[in-house]
């Protein structure tokens, strides 16, 4: 559902140029769980924010479920974002004036849905993370697993077909840490694709499926299914158990 | 996204900074409330202007001697005949006045004992009470006849005759205008100001009488009161005609009071809308207001933008949401000051009654629009600058 080719990512800083992402191709089937892994600076943010659409290649194709980003408009874009794609960051970001009912309910006051039906679907995904007691309360009145629970909740309660978790667990504590993740893998037991990028090893273990990045590439695959072969002419798909690449070792660090 | 959802959205966001929008709704509210008491006063003092010559009656013409035009073409050029009471005489005889009266005026001193006061002397008939409608507070005014007929007798305005007789009843008195003996035959109720004059400060006597004594054959004004309303036009050409006439010249101008109240009402407009224009001003600064609290409340709120577009909401409903909280600053301002507006026309007219200050309907409804055009034209910008952010950046930072 997720189909990268030949991605690049420039940015022009000054006289020069950045490349954020050179020549990646990747895809990533429905369902699956899997951690972008990399040093900060890597690339891995990027490549995020280019598959949830938020961005866009400089070259190269993207297909969202079949459909060419890169030719989509800005709306059709904002539409993709609000009905396939869910969005998990690093520091949360919950409106601070809203209570956890209310940010649950966002996504949906923008796409118009009746007051009664939102209140009533972010209940009920308050419920699925475990935080039905927690609705009235405001963003400041929950610890930081809390809250990044409450952002689960307001990122899947649209039914996307994705989610993406910027570093979901790099402002909380062990604990809290575990729960979040145990909470987004049990999401994707039942369907849901999950990407998470993190710089944590501890993190990324736990994925199906270990992209390492470095230097705006794909460095090493563990464990998934598609690989970038660099050896044969222009870029082509082969399985990862595939001689060449296994062991293949990470060029930045974990 | 459904309207009062995105109301709703809005005013969430201004609650969340209470002290911002509390002091850029303010400015706005002083800025409407300005707009709307300066209206009230100005249009209080054209309906003032105008009651005060509605009270003259609405059928009035008068007559004065000369007629503004260019002189000195000929050598003999610019001769202006007096207005006189042979003049007076020949247009009261027109059938479509209902009453005429002539006006003699002069400055001189009044005395009783030996308090004097320089007063107007007003000379004139007995048709001038009705003319323009005076009202007498004790006796009669001057007595009906043969205006060639000089009597002695004299009524006194309010002031003039409190200030001589203090307490005193007057009727009956004699009092004296230079060497000359009059007897008080009345006084007026209180009239103040009135065309030319202050009522209450002058004293009226016979027309012959005044123009004996001050020695004047001339004429000050001559007031007619025409019978129908509609037939004012005619009845002024007439007048023009007859003056014409007599004068062999067109050297008299004749006014009605419409002309009067329209020339006024014309300038009174235009103070009304030089104080608006001046009020517009401070609206025009709590537009700034505004615009820079939502400036300083999108540069702010970056992460929030930034959100809100990850979240699948559209460039226009950023704009719509950024505009509302603008316009809401705006209109909630625009309702506080017509409150406040409210409050100060009715504290002025609580200290001056007799001033009728009432912002117009049109004012109201204006000032409204006004405060909500303001919150669309100076939040338009800022609301663009939110839909441009890139979410990327605008996620990136905390």
């Amino acid at each position: 559902m997720i189909r990268l080719e030949g991605v690049w990512r420039t940015y022009r800083v000054g006289d020069g140029e950045v490349h954020a992402l050179r020549d990646v191709t990747l895809e990533i089937t429905h369902g699956e769980h899997v951690a972008l892994i990399g040093p900060s600076g890597s690339g891995k943010s990027t490549m995020l924010h280019i598959v949830g659409c938020l961005d866009r290649p400089t070259l190269g194709r993207y297909l969202f479920e079949k459909r060419e980003v890169g030719a989509l408009s800005e709306e059709e874009r904002s539409l993709l974002r609000r009905h396939r794609i869910g969005f998990v960051f690093q520091f949360f970001h919950l409106l601070p004036r809203l209570s956890a009912l209310g940010n649950v309910e966002l996504p949906m006051l923008f796409a118009g849905t009746p007051a009664d039906e939102r209140r009533q679907r972010a209940a009920h995904a308050l419920e699925a993370v475990g935080l039905a007691q927690r609705a009235t309360h405001r963003p400041d009145q929950l610890s930081g697993g809390e809250r990044q629970r409450v952002a689960i909740a307001r990122a899947v309660v649209m039914d996307p077909a994705v989610v993406l978790a910027d570093e979901p667990t790099g402002n909380l504590d062990r604990h809290s840490a575990l729960e979040v993740m145990e909470l987004l893998e049990a999401m994707n037991r039942r369907g849901l694709t999950l990407v998470v990028v993190t710089h944590d090893p501890a993190i990324a273990e736990r994925a199906r499926r270990v992209i390492r990045m470095a230097d705006g590439e794909i460095v090493g695959h563990d464990g998934g299914s598609w690989v970038v072969d660099r050896g044969s002419g222009g870029p082509a798909l082969q399985h990862a158990s595939d001689p060449r690449t296994t062991n293949h070792e990470p060029r930045g660090g974990g | 996204m459904r309207f009062l959802d995105l109301l709703r959205f809005a005013a969430g966001a201004l609650r969340g900074h209470r002290l911002r929008t509390a002091l850029s709704v303010t400015g706005v509210a002083v800025g409407i409330a300005a707009v709307v008491t300066l209206t009230a006063l100005g249009e209080g003092a054209r309906q003032y202007v105008v009651d005060q010559f509605a009270a003259l009656g609405a059928n009035l013409l008068i007559i004065f001697p000369g007629k503004v035009e260019t002189t000195g073409g000929e050598p003999f050029g610019g001769v202006t005949h007096d207005l006189t009471i042979d003049d007076y005489r020949a247009l009261a005889r027109l059938s479509r006045l209902r009453r005429s009266a002539p006006m003699a005026v002069a400055t001189d001193t009044v005395r009783y004992g030996d308090r004097g006061r320089d007063v107007p002397v007003l000379g004139t008939t007995a048709d001038f009470a009705l003319v323009r409608r005076l009202e007498m507070g004790s006796g009669a005014f001057l007595p009906a006849g043969d205006p060639d007929q000089g009597g002695n007798e004299i009524v006194l305005g309010l002031t003039v005759a409190s200030e001589l007789f203090r307490g005193e009843n007057p009727l009956g008195q004699i009092v004296r205008v230079g060497p000359w003996r009059f007897r008080v035959v009345g006084v007026l109720a209180p009239r103040g100001q009135s065309l030319t004059f202050n009522l209450d400060e002058v004293v009226l006597v016979p027309v012959r009488t005044a123009m004996r004594v001050f020695n004047r054959s001339t004429l000050f004004r001559i007031l007619l009161d025409v019978r129908m309303h509609d037939e004012m036009g005619l009845a002024k050409r007439e007048v023009e005609a007859l003056m014409r006439e007599r004068h062999r010249a067109e050297d008299v101008t004749v006014i009605t009071q419409d002309a009067l109240i329209s020339s006024f009402s014309s300038i009174l407009n235009a103070l009304t809308l030089a104080l608006v224009g001046i009020a517009s001003v401070s609206l025009a600064v709590a537009g700034v207001g505004i615009m820079n609290v939502m400036l300083v409340s999108v540069t702010e709120r970056r992460a929030e933008i930034g959100l809100l577009k990850a979240l699948g909401a559209l460039d226009r409903q950023v704009l719509a949401a950024f505009l509302a909280e603008a316009v809401l600053l705006a209109f909630v301002g625009g309702v506080a000051g017509l409150a406040i507006g409210a409050g100060a026309i009715r504290a002025f007219v609580g200290i001056y009654p007799s001033f009728p200050a009432s912002p117009p309907a049109w004012a109201v409804a204006a000032s409204l629009g006004l405060s909500l055009g303001v919150g669309v034209g100076f939040g338009v910008w800022p609301a663009r600058r939110a839909t441009r952010l890139d979410p990327v950046a605008a996620l990136a930072r905390r």
